[in-house]
């Protein structure tokens, strides 16, 4: 790792013109089980350029964290299995690429944050040995050297007296101050790509203010691209540029956050903001999306949100629709998007 | 919902403080993790009671000492006017049948080696009075539709069923005693976002149908205003603010609850820009050495000498009608200020 070379490696696309900065394109992962093969990810794309936020919303097992595995390449496989698809990074394919050459892009210029920092912590070793392990491996850094980058980071993300906690264990931070080490570690290296799955799920509200406004400060400092994986539409109305909405496995609908909360172009999506418990309905039943989220290993046929759609018709049930597009920017998997859009219009 | 009557629960100045220890072999009290600190308020029949806060505010301690499942420190919890926390025996296990609680965790809280029909009617082999025993299987199904569920699946494990179907279960069991007070501690904050929709219709349906009272512990504040008559704000193991819910969401006057609001994310990107934040510096201090005086002067943009004094007492302020614990209560509407 040593090599100074590797600093400076460019993919062979690289410089080349409009490709988006990240682009997964067409993928779709399969888990080998007991009970036989879960399509986890069927077919999602998505793309996100350097500064732009892009939220995907999905609930659980709905294939939005995979997806993000897929791309940081921390599948366990098998049993995951990858059969078609593409993860292109400024216009190379990760998953054709050797592994040590991925190794020098995973951490260094896509980093990921997970939703729960006290286990994805390593209890052992203090914070600022874990914050320096990136300048360590990755840089080869000395000791000394790794350490005080690390109080230097800690200081980047507010973490008070940073000096004096970095030999600190994980135990000993508050959970939004462990976020926070988690956020320092993934920014050790300015990677062009920040991955953040459920990132605050874990943290009360007051504290998930404060870390979604230090991340919106590091993007603006650095014009990082940010996937932001969540189930919280208030989160992603606040901070998402655009959005993809998952189900099944599959994107439902990709919009600007504008567009998709004003009018939503496919059920699924609407059924979600309409079961916001709202000020003005108070004390009426709230709209319930009815039924439950698919089981992947028995996927309903057709369009799998059929079983639960108000705007079901006979086709649903055999024809899986393909991402329609609405208008330039969004698209809605759903043959009937049109009624959709007209009703959501208000 | 029903007209407030008479209150059905009765709290007084309740305080569980948890002893720290130290040493091994002589063992010496160094101090107290003050979970609930002097709480009191009224629950009437047919009432929803929110309570919201942050994680170790002291939600879960309340709930438990409401059970009797923790001794309190000192004060009173009165249930139709008989206090349960001096309650022992025979007389503690007849008025636990009128409080039951549905948890937050439907993975956790229901026992994987028993059937639907074991858990449901798990309650009537401790009440045998309730359900004579050749009836108890025709109660449990009857239990199960009433949640919504199949009544055939009565010999299912909880394995076989959904997050959201569990819940249900955990909510049958919780009704099987037919209690006037259900404490639901977290009860949506587990479920798929699709999911919690339907629980909570679920609730409010059986709350008009049994005429129950609920305490209804949450962290998610707009959850809590949909389904609360009043409700309860708590930091440090106090109630900083208390009251229905058009006075806390809209003319907040704690400043904790300000923050709090205003911290909320709205479902809505209109306006995200010119959206006013209060967004509290630091984490709430440790429930072990709580600030003197106002427990929130730490974080707190009003903070001033008197803060650090006198604690403020729960009490109506000028300016508002409902009670608020700060020196310096101010009606600020947070949600809808633009």
């Amino acid at each position: 790792m040593k090599n100074p070379s590797v600093d400076t490696h460019l993919l062979p696309a690289e410089r080349a013109g409009d490709e988006p900065l990240l682009a997964v394109d067409n993928l779709h992962v399969e888990f080998q089980t007991r009970q036989g093969v879960v399509r986890a990810v069927n077919g999602v794309s998505y793309s996100v350029d350097a500064g732009e936020t892009l939220a995907v919303l999905g609930e659980s097992g709905s294939g939005k964290s995979v997806t993000a595995q897929a791309i940081m390449g921390i599948l366990d496989m098998p049993p995951a299995r990858i059969p078609k698809g593409e993860v292109r990074f400024h216009g190379t394919d990760l998953l054709t690429m050797p592994d040590d050459a991925r190794g020098q892009i995973r951490g260094r210029r896509i980093a990921m944050i997970f939703q729960d920092a006290l286990s994805a912590l390593n209890p052992v070793f203090t914070v600022g040995w874990q914050i320096g392990e990136m300048f360590r491996v990755h840089q080869g850094m000395s000791k000394r050297d790794a350490r005080r980058k690390a109080v230097e980071l800690m200081d980047r993300v507010r973490i008070p007296g940073a000096k004096s906690r970095v030999d600190d264990f994980p135990h000993q931070f508050s959970g939004g101050m462990r976020q926070r080490i988690m956020i320092a570690m993934a920014i050790a290296l300015d990677p062009e790509i920040l991955i953040a799955d459920e990132p605050t799920t874990a943290l009360d509200v007051t504290v998930q203010a404060q870390i979604m406004g230090l991340l919106a400060e590091l993007q603006q400092e650095s014009d990082m691209g940010l996937i932001l994986i969540t189930h919280d539409l208030g989160v992603v109305a606040d901070v998402a540029d655009k959005i993809a909405v998952m189900y099944g496995g599959r994107i439902v609908e990709n919009a600007s956050v504008f567009d998709g909360y004003r009018a939503p172009a496919h059920p699924y999506t609407k059924g979600l903001l309409e079961s916001i418990p709202r000020v003005d309905l108070k004390g009426q039943e709230l709209y319930a999306i009815k039924g439950m989220p698919p089981n992947l290993l028995d996927m309903p046929t057709g369009c799998a949100f059929h079983p639960r759609c108000p705007y079901r018709k006979e086709n649903c049930v055999t024809d899986a629709p393909p991402l329609y597009t609405v208008s330039d920017t969004r698209g809605s998997a759903c043959h009937y998007w049109r009624e959709v859009l007209d009703d959501g219009s208000n | 919902m029903t007209a407030p009557t008479e209150s059905i629960l009765e709290v007084r100045d309740l305080v569980k403080h948890f002893p720290l220890n130290y040493g091994v072999v002589f063992k010496r009290q160094v101090g107290a993790i003050k979970a609930v600190d002097g709480v009191s308020f009224d629950l009437r029949r047919g009432e929803t009671l929110g309570v919201v806060g942050e994680s170790g505010c002291g939600k879960s301690t309340l709930a438990k000492l409401l059970m009797a499942l923790e001794r309190p420190t000192s004060g009173s919890v009165r249930i139709n006017g008989r206090d349960i926390t001096t309650a022992r025996g025979a007389e503690l296990k007849r008025m636990r049948r009128n409080i039951q609680m549905v948890m937050q965790d439907p993975y956790t809280s229901l026992n994987p080696r028993m059937t639907v029909g074991d858990i449901v009617g798990e309650p009537f082999e401790i009440h045998s009075d309730v359900a004579p025993k050749g009836g108890r299987r025709q109660r449990v199904q009857e239990l199960l539709e009433v949640v919504g569920l199949n009544p055939d699946h009565i010999n299912r494990y909880p394995h076989q069923f959904s997050g959201g179907q569990r819940q249900r279960i955990g909510i049958a069991r919780g009704l099987a005693l037919q209690p006037e007070i259900i404490i639901c501690d977290e009860p949506v904050s587990a479920l798929d976002v699709s999911i919690q929709a339907q629980v909570m219709n679920l609730l409010e349906r059986l709350q008009n149908e049994f005429n129950l009272a609920y305490i209804f512990i949450a962290h998610d504040l707009s959850v809590v205003r949909h389904i609360s008559d009043r409700i309860a704000v708590m930091y440090l193991g106090k109630i900083v603010e208390l009251g229905n819910d058009t006075e806390i969401y809209d003319n907040p006057t704690h400043p904790y609850t300000q923050a709090l609001l205003s911290a909320v994310p709205v479902p809505d990107p209109e306006g995200r820009e010119t959206r006013q934040r209060i967004i509290l510096q630091g984490d709430p201090p440790s429930p072990a050495n709580p600030p003197s005086g106002c427990h929130f002067r730490t974080r707190c943009w009003k903070a001033q000498d008197v803060c650090a004094e006198q604690e403020p007492a729960l009490e109506v302020r000028p300016g508002s009608a409902h009670p608020s614990a700060c020196h310096f209560a101010e009606v600020r509407d947070v949600v809808n200020a633009e």
